[in-house]
C-alpha cells in the first residue's frame, strides 16, 4: 500500500494504521489488504472483479470497511461488491473512494454496490469520496448502488462528495419490503468546472415500507449539478424527500423530484428549494464578528454538515 | 456617567428615498439599560440596525466609548462589541444551537457554560444544544436561542429587538431577571426595545421613539408619565396607536 493510499484512508474512513473490523483495501484496481471475521467473510468474485461480502445473520456491532484509492492517473477502474446482510445483523459498512493525480491523465473508479439486507437487519452504510492532487486530467467517480431490503429491514445511507471529483454520476435504487425502511443522506459539494449527477429510484413495494431521503449540495463557480430522484409507492407507505441546494457565483442546479403514489394509502411529500445564501444569514454571522466570506464558509460547512 | 453609545443626528432613508428616521440623537450610558420604545413603524428597528451597521444613515455620526465608528461596517462593530439580537431571527439547516452559541462566543465552550446561557432564555440545554437552527424550532424558540447568541458575546453594548416576542410567561420573568444581571454583574449597556410594561419599569431610562426621531428620552417615571398621557398604557402591554 502507498503513502498516497494512506493519506486518502484517513480521508475516506477511520484508518489510524489498521481498521477495526473485517476489510479489503483496494488501491488502483488490485487487493491491497484483506481480513475476513468470525462473522463477516470477504471473498473475491470469480466471474468479474470485484468482492462478496457475507455477514452472518444476528452479527451485532460489527464494521466492515471496503475502501478503494486511485493514486495516479491513466486507472479506469471498475468493480462489482455484493452485501449479503444475514437476518437481525447490525452492522456498519465503509466505503469511500479517493482519487489522487498529480498528471494530465484521466482517473475514474465506478463502483457498482448491491445490497441484500435480510428479514430485521440494520445496515449504516457510510460512503465519503474525495478527488485531490494537482493533476489537469479528470476524476470521475461513478457510483450504482442497488439495495433489496427484506421484510423489517433498515438501510441508513450517509453519502458525501465534498470537493475534489470533476465529474460524478450517481445512481442509487431500492426495492422495499414490508416495514423496511431507507434512509438516505446525501451532501455534494461541486466547484469549479465539476459536475454531479444524482439519481435515485425507490420502489416501496411492502406495507408499511417507508423513505426518507435528504439531499444537500452545494454548487460554486461554474460548476452543475443535476438531482433526480424518483419514489414509488406500491404499497401503503411512506415517502419523504428533500431537496436543498445553495447556488453560488455561476453554479447551476436542476432539480427534478417525482412522486409516484400507486396506491391509495401511499403518502408521498416532495421539498425542494434552491438559492442562493439568505442575506439574513450572513448579516447575522457577521454581528457575531465574522467577515462575509467567513460566514459564507460556516454556512455552507454546516449546510453540508 | 460615562457615554458609552452616542448618536449624533441620524437620519436614514430607504433605498427609494423615502425617511424613516430623521434628526435622531441617542445617548447610552455605561452599565445602563436604556428601553426604547414607540409605536410599530416609528423607526425603532431602523435605529438598532443602524447601530448594528446593518443599516448604513444617510447623514449623522456615532460613536462608541467616544470613538467615531460611523464608517465601520457589521464585522467591524460586532468586534468592537456591539451585539444585536434580531426582531425576526434568522434560520440555518445544519447548524446546531451549540454551535451557533460558540459562534457567538468565538470559542468553544463546555457543556456548562452553554446550559448557563440557554437556562437564562429558559431553555434546557440538554433538550436542545444538538438540535439544528432550522425550521423544526418554534419562533419562541429561535427567538430565545437568538437572545442566548448575544449573551454568549459579553458585548460592551447588547441591543435585543422585542426581545418578548413568543415568550412565555415564566421563561420571561427569567428574561427580566437576565437583562438585569447583564447591567449588575457584567457591566455592560443594554438597549431593549420593547413594549412590555415589565422590561419598561426595570429601565434606567427610556427613550420614545416615534415618527422617525426620538421624541423624549428620560427617568422610567417621567417617561411612564407621558406615555400614559398620550393615552398609550392599557395594563401590562401598549396601545401604541396614535401616539405623539
Ligand atoms: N429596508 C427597508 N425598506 C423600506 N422601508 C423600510 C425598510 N426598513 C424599514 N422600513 C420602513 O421604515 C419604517 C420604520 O420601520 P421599523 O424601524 O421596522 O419600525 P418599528 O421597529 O418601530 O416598528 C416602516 O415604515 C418600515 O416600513
Ligand atoms: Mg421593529
Amino acid at each position: 500500500m502507498n503513502e498516497i493510499t494512506k493519506d486518502l484512508l484517513r480521508e475516506i474512513s477511520d484508518w489510524d494504521g489498521e481498521f477495526k473490523g473485517a476489510y479489503n483495501i483496494r488501491e488502483n484496481g488490485q487487493c491491497a489488504g484483506r481480513m475476513s471475521s468470525r462473522n463477516i467473510r470477504i471473498e473475491s468474485k470469480t466471474d468479474k472483479p470485484g468482492l462478496e461480502i457475507f455477514i452472518a445473520p444476528g452479527t451485532k456491532g460489527e464494521t466492515v470497511s471496503i475502501p478503494a484509492c486511485v493514486t495516479h492517473g491513466d486507472v479506469d477502474d471498475l468493480v462489482y461488491n455484493d452485501f449479503f446482510v444475514g437476518e437481525n445483523a447490525d452492522v456498519i459498512i465503509v466505503a469511500g473512494c479517493g482519487i489522487h493525480t498529480e498528471m494530465g491523465e484521466p482517473a475514474r473508479h465506478n463502483g457498482i454496490h448491491r445490497f441484500f439486507l435480510g428479514k430485521g437487519s440494520h445496515v449504516k452504510y457510510l460512503e465519503k469520496h474525495v478527488g485531490k492532487g494537482h493533476g489537469t486530467g479528470l476524476r470521475s467517480i461513478d457510483p450504482v448502488t442497488e439495495a433489496e431490503l427484506e421484510e423489517n429491514s433498515v438501510l441508513e445511507m450517509d453519502t458525501a462528495q465534498i470537493g475534489g471529483v470533476d465529474r460524478t454520476t450517481r445512481m442509487t435504487a431500492a426495492k422495499l419490503g414490508e416495514g423496511a425502511k431507507l434512509y438516505i443522506r446525501e451532501r455534494i459539494l461541486t466547484e469549479k468546472e465539476q459536475t454531479a449527477k444524482t439519481d435515485f429510484r425507490v420502489e416501496m413495494n411492502g406495507r408499511d415500507s417507508g423513505v426518507d431521503l435528504i439531499s444537500r449540495s452545494v454548487a460554486r463557480d461554474d460548476s452543475h449539478q443535476e438531482y433526480h430522484s424518483v419514489i414509488i409507492g406500491n404499497a401503503p407507505c411512506t415517502g419523504h424527500s428533500e431537496c436543498d441546494a445553495i447556488i453560488s457565483e455561476n453554479g447551476k442546479v436542476d432539480a427534478a423530484p417525482e412522486l409516484h403514489a400507486r396506491d391509495n394509502d401511499a403518502a408521498l411529500i416532495h421539498e425542494a428549494a434552491i438559492g442562493k445564501i439568505a442575506g439574513e444569514q450572513i448579516l447575522k454571522l457577521r454581528t457575531l464578528g465574522m467577515t462575509e466570506e467567513e460566514a459564507e464558509a460556516t454556512i455552507i460547512d454546516g449546510f453540508l454538515s | 456617567m460615562i457615554i458609552l453609545l452616542r448618536l449624533e443626528n441620524i437620519s436614514w432613508n430607504t433605498p427609494d428615498g423615502m425617511p424613516v428616521l430623521h434628526d435622531l440623537d441617542l445617548t447610552v450610558g455605561d452599565g445602563r439599560l436604556i428601553v426604547i420604545t414607540g409605536p410599530n413603524g416609528g423607526g425603532k428597528t431602523t435605529l438598532a440596525k443602524i447601530i448594528a451597521g446593518i443599516y448604513t444613515q444617510s447623514s449623522g455620526k456615532l460613536y462608541l466609548d467616544e470613538r467615531d465608528i460611523t464608517d465601520l461596517d457589521i464585522t467591524e462593530r460586532a468586534r468592537l462589541g456591539i451585539s444585536f439580537a434580531f426582531q425576526q431571527p434568522v434560520r440555518f439547516k445544519g447548524i446546531t444551537v451549540r454551535k451557533l452559541i460558540e459562534l457567538a462566543a468565538g470559542e468553544k465552550l463546555p457543556l456548562d457554560r452553554i446550559c448557563s446561557y440557554m437556562s437564562k432564555v429558559g431553555l434546557c440545554a440538554e433538550e436542545y444544544i444538538d438540535r439544528e437552527v432550522n425550521s423544526t424550532l418554534s419562533g419562541g424558540e429561535i427567538k430565545r436561542i437568538e437572545i442566548a447568541t448575544v449573551l454568549a458575546r459579553h458585548s460592551a453594548v447588547s441591543v435585543f429587538d422585542e426581545p418578548e416576542a413568543g415568550i412565555d410567561l415564566w421563561s420571561f420573568a427569567n428574561l427580566i431577571k437576565t437583562f438585569e444581571d447583564i447591567r449588575t454583574n457584567l457591566n455592560g449597556s443594554i438597549i431593549i426595545i420593547s413594549h412590555q410594561e415589565r422590561i419598561l419599569r426595570i429601565a434606567d431610562e427610556i427613550a420614545i421613539v416615534a415618527g422617525g426621531t426620538i421624541k423624549a428620552q428620560g427617568k422610567p417615571d417621567d417617561m411612564m408619565k407621558l406615555l400614559a398621557e398620550n393615552n398609550a398604557v392599557s395594563g401590562k402591554c401598549y396601545r401604541q396607536e396614535e401616539m405623539f
